[in-house]
């Protein structure tokens, strides 16, 4: 017991996301032969270890199509992505790396057993918590990844505490488990155990004083929370989880690493809580409720009349007659007081379709606010923050009524929102203003066209010679990176998939034809039949959410599946500020509806398709026109975002952990 | 017979230029044709079963050649094949029969007598009689073939006297030649009316609210939701659009005419909405021995769909469409690709389709058909009930006889 509990000890970094392997495979040899949990090992770590490409060091390894990494933020993928470096095998989650300075629990497989360790008996159950709340954001989703460990993934930190807490005694199936498993890990690697073993048992005591100590912030936070604001209630349960986990981190050594180190930024932590309370745009409004619609309309700028034939699977969503009530608004134009010029000219050409695309959209509505802030004059006796936040909030109002926000420029309004309340009292209107203004435009450089560079200068590295990469619709990432991949000379072929009745690839095929690249242009239901071609697919994002999934133009989620279905990788290219913390599991609860005239619209050569004028007011026949759908997070193979290329299952840990920093900036 | 070999050209030219579409029209006019070659066919008094099976092979031949990727008209060839043979073997039998009896009481005339009236009761119930006496169904009756048996009457009945002997085989060429194109006749019939056999079990697989999603433009889906709307259930049906043809516009345009509640679609948001779906139903384009289907393009990306969310994939199929053969690599082999207009305006690209230097290429693929694994279809709806896709084999074994599956 006491060779095992040394091991116990042992801290190992298990880095995850990407990275160069370090460290050659263990021997089995070395591995004591414990009874159970030996052949289990045999088959989980050193197996996929010898024969996975990311065994060895120089190969970029090729990306199976589904893949979900339990990724964990430390792993600093800015840092890493200097190089191009190789996603990791299905092996990689196993390899436990000896760290040479800093060594710490970063992260662990939870699955199946970490539900278990929720549940060990009281003795433990506070550690356990812990574990479960600091490793929360570890998704288990992934079935392949729990079906690749049959032993089930234990939480590190669990069975590295479990030795400290000595006259516990654990008779829990899964911490002694664990506790074996633990042993076997060590005795992968006894070159390493000595050293942390010193540097980890002082901080035992502490561990423990700490975690007295967080309970009683937590408490206090939930009181005040629960003080604070009653209805909140979501957000609150929220917050009290997130809270934990970053104290959780406390006891490790890491902690100088992390972004936020929490025990000094504890109260300004609790009013960043606040703060982002306040941000949280409140739950989408529901357009069968009558009430608030009603409400809603006598506010409104523009009047839309809604459609006759509306879809009843969607009547929670505006359904709006279009191109009705565009020529009433642009004879408004002049006479508006309400609303600034600047961002009346951006609603309406969201209105007419005329800027599309999410990072347009939300750059013409970030110019639109800065012209608007420049214009903006502080009424007398009127607070400059107050009346500000007012006059955004009347915008985005406006231009919700003209179409409805993407996510990314709900996070982008949060943000202004956040410089705005931030503005220190003291600064003067014009001050204030410009240093809005050039947040701003720092918002845009920093977030939406260095954060595109990033992705390229990543995604780049997964491009080989000879491939045929699929994409989907228009995507103006997509097309930035294969641009630059061709202009470095790399030889490969474009399929440029498409659907009606947007008919957005046309426009991308248009441009990479012109380029001089060789492209295959076709329609989505032929994607069973050109997706034997590719090897690899990249997909546009317009949001991805806290529990990995995919929300994007409307037929990526067919592209992903059927793409999975092929065993073709899927990448995504997000830029990292259209990360959302809301989680959606199909694509009804929330979408976007188009124009359903487009899809009645057929062209002109299929005659007898056509619908007669006739037909069209029948109350029997509807036309559904969906903007977005949701890809399960099972079908991305990985993330290529500005932090660099992580996951999907990485994505509520960048949310969490990059938001504070993203609203600080 | 010139007037038969142009009416044969004339479809093999119409096949040719893809001038009929749908596999129920093909099928139709497949055996009509078959049906006017056999009658014009002139059998020799030896062995006729033989000689309209070389007249059917090779008319069979040229269309299945004009058209390989329309399985429908090698199915009706098939079939008709398979009705020569059938009869045959009944005449024989019945010959056989009226032998013994000659044997037994030396009268001619009797023997006259049965030899005609036997087959008169029905030619299929004969056949199966047939089957089940002579050769009993098993792996035994599609190794064997049945040309030893269609000669066995000649030497038998050889050893009787010259006169009851013509006048036996007279009578035989002209029964089996009837007997022929009655059995084809039925086969019209059959085909023509697939739609109401389909239709008819509607009422089982459909219930009140239900949520359908079709794509494609199929006769037999239309009837077959029709007939659960007239057994006053109420459901409603998506219909993906299925461009570039549009040809789920054609359907919801007919569905709304009788009153069906109607949603079109795009293609794209087939994932979208299968998760509201309770059945997606298409009809099949051509079913292949394994339980693969063959349908309009999109189908598999709607089956792997529904499969993800658990949703039942019910094909429809009329039993003209059941192929004898397994497909290999039938994305490609059995597929066809139409013109690249339908996707993209040539005059539009030809701006950036400069074929100097720097310039890239651009292709455009526009597939007609996919292919739908058998491990993602549900459940077969033919004319003679549902059936697992596992169990198509043996559907097959009934319709085709084992010497015509390689034509």
């Amino acid at each position: 017991m006491d060779t095992r509990r040394g091991a116990l000890a042992v801290p190992k970094v298990r880095r995850v996301g990407f990275f160069t392997s370090i460290e050659p495979p263990p021997e089995s040899s070395q591995r004591p032969n414990r009874s159970q949990s030996g052949p289990v090992e045999a088959t989980t770590s050193s197996s996929p270890l010898s024969n996975s490409p990311s065994g060895n060091l120089i190969s970029p390894v090729l990306i199976p199509p589904s893949r979900h990494h339990s990724d964990n933020l430390t792993s600093r993928v800015a840092a890493a992505a200097a190089a191009p470096v190789p996603v990791p095998g299905p092996a990689a989650f196993r390899r436990y790396v000896a760290h040479d300075r800093s060594l710490l629990h970063v992260g662990s497989y939870n699955p199946p057993d970490s539900l278990l360790g929720t549940s060990t008996p009281s003795s433990n159950g506070e550690f356990s918590e812990d574990s479960a709340s600091l490793f929360g954001f570890q998704r288990s989703d992934s079935t392949k990844l729990s079906a690749s460990f049959p032993n089930g993934g234990f939480d590190l930190t669990l069975a590295v505490r479990a030795p400290q807490e000595s006259e516990t005694k654990i008779t829990t199936a899964s911490a002694s488990e664990g506790k074996k498993k633990i042993a076997e890990v060590s005795g992968k690697s006894e070159s390493v155990t000595t050293k942390p073993q010193k540097e980890k048992e002082p901080k035992a005591p502490k561990d423990k004083t700490t975690k007295a100590e967080r309970r009683a912030i937590q408490e206090a936070q939930r009181a005040a929370k629960a003080a604070a604001k009653g209805e909140g209630n979501r957000r609150a349960d929220e917050s009290g989880r997130a809270n934990p986990g970053k104290t959780a981190k406390k006891p490790q050594p890491k902690k100088e690493r992390l972004p936020v180190t929490s025990s000094v930024s504890e109260k300004t932590a609790v009013a960043v809580e606040k703060e982002k309370r306040m941000d949280v745009p409140q739950t989408l409004m529901q357009y069968d409720d009558r009430s608030r619609v009603d409400k809603a309309k006598r506010r409104a700028v523009v009047e839309q009349t809604e459609s006759k034939n509306k879809v009843e699977l969607f009547l929670h969503l505006p359904q709006y007659e279009r191109g009705n009530q565009l020529p009433n608004l642009s004879s408004n134009f002049f006479t508006l007081d309400s609303i600034h010029h600047a961002v009346y000219k951006v609603g309406l050409q969201h209105l007419a379709g005329d800027i599309s695309g999410d990072n347009a959209r939300c750059i013409a509505m970030l110019q639109a606010f800065q012209e608007a802030i420049e214009d903006y004059i502080t009424p007398p006796m009127k607070d400059l923050t107050m009346d500000l936040t007012t006059k955004i909030n009347g915008y985005v109002s406006f231009l919700i009524e003209c179409r409805p926000l993407s996510m990314s420029m709900g996070n982008a309004i949060r943000f202004l929102k956040n410089q705005i309340r931030k503005l220190p009292v003291n600064l003067s209107e014009s001050e204030a203003k410009s240093s809005l203004c050039s947040d701003i435009g720092r918002f845009i450089d920093e977030k939406i066209i260095l954060a595109d560079k990033a992705i390229v200068q990543h995604a780049v590295t997964k491009i080989r010679d000879g491939e045929v990469l699929l994409t989907y619709g228009f995507s103006c990432v997509v097309e930035m990176i294969l641009l630059y991949a061709h202009e470095i000379g790399k030889k490969f072929r474009v399929v440029i998939v498409d659907s009606r009745p947007n008919l957005e690839g046309q426009k991308l095929l248009r441009r990479l034809v012109t380029r001089g690249l060789d492209c295959t242009y076709t329609h989505i239901n032929a994607i069973s039949y050109i997706m034997r071609e590719a090897t690899r697919v990249f997909l546009g994002a317009s949001s991805i959410f806290s529990n990995g999934t995919l929300y994007a133009r409307v037929g990526t989620a067919c592209i992903a599946m059927v793409a999975n279905a092929f065993s073709v990788p899927v990448i995504v290219c997000c830029e990292a500020y259209k990360f959302h913390e809301r989680v959606l599991l199909d694509s009804i609860c929330s979408n976007e509806l188009g124009d359903p005239d487009a899809v009645a619209n057929i062209p002109s050569f299929r005659t007898n398709a056509k619908h007669s004028k006739t037909i069209d007011n029948n109350k029997n026949l509807q036309f559904l026109n969906l903007m977005y759908d949701s890809t399960p997070s099972e079908y991305i193979s990985m993330i290529v975002s500005d932090y660099g290329m992580i996951p999907p299952t990485s994505i509520p840990v960048i949310v969490r952990e990059y938001r504070r920093e993203h609203l600080l900036l | 017979m010139p007037d038969v070999q142009s009416t044969v050209v004339e479809f093999v030219n119409k096949l040719r230029k893809r001038k009929i579409e749908g596999s129920q029209a093909t099928a139709k006019c497949t055996v009509e044709l078959l049906r006017s070659v056999i009658s014009h066919q002139r059998v020799p008094h030896a062995n006729q079963a033989a000689a309209l099976i070389d007249a059917v092979k090779a008319v069979g031949e040229q269309l299945v050649a004009a058209n390989p990727v329309e399985l429908a008209v090698g199915n009706v060839v098939r079939r008709v094949l398979h009705i020569i043979r059938e009869e045959d073997l009944s005449l024989t039998t019945a010959a056989m029969g009226g032998l013994d009896l000659l044997d037994a009481s030396d009268d001619d005339d009797v023997d006259n007598c049965k030899g005609i009236g036997y087959p008169a009761m029905s030619a299929a119930v004969v056949a199966a009689a047939a089957r089940s006496t002579l050769r009993p169904p098993s792996l035994q009756t599609l190794l064997e073939g049945t040309p030893e048996s269609a000669t066995v009457p000649y030497t038998s009945s050889s050893g009787a006297d010259s006169e009851s002997k013509t006048a036996d085989k007279s009578s035989l060429t002209r029964k089996l030649k009837h007997d022929v194109i009655e059995g084809v006749n039925q086969l019209i019939h059959e085909i023509a009316g697939c739609h109401e056999q389909i239709a008819e079990q509607a009422i089982e697989h459909i219930h009140q609210n239900e949520v359908i999603l079709t794509l494609g433009s199929s006769r037999t889906v239309l009837e077959f939701l029709c007939a659960a709307k007239e057994k006053k259930r109420s459901f409603r049906v998506f219909v993906a659009e299925g461009a570039p043809r549009y040809q789920g516009h054609l359907l919801a345009k007919e569905l709304v005419a009788r009153g069906l509640q109607t949603t079109v679609i795009t293609d794209s948001a087939v994932f979208a909405m299968i998760s509201r779906v309770n059945m997606v139903i298409i009809g099949a384009h051509a079913v292949m021995a394994n339980g693969g289907v063959i349908g309009p393009v999109g189908v598999n990306m709607a089956a792997l769909a529904a499969q993800k969310h658990a949703v039942p994939f019910v094909v429809l199929a009329g039993s003209h469409k059941l192929c004898p053969l397994y497909p290999h690599n039938p994305e490609v082999l059995l597929n066809e690709l139409r013109s690249p207009s339908e996707l993209l305006d040539f005059g539009e690209f030809s701006d950036c389709l400069d074929f100097g230097a720097g310039s890239g290429s651009l292709q455009v693929v526009n597939p007609t058909f996919d292919y739908v694994p058998p491990n993602l279809v549900s459940l077969f709806i033919t004319d003679t009930g549902g059936h697992n896709p596992s169990y198509m084999y043996r559907l097959i074994a009934d319709y085709y006889s084992a010497d015509d599956l390689v034509m």
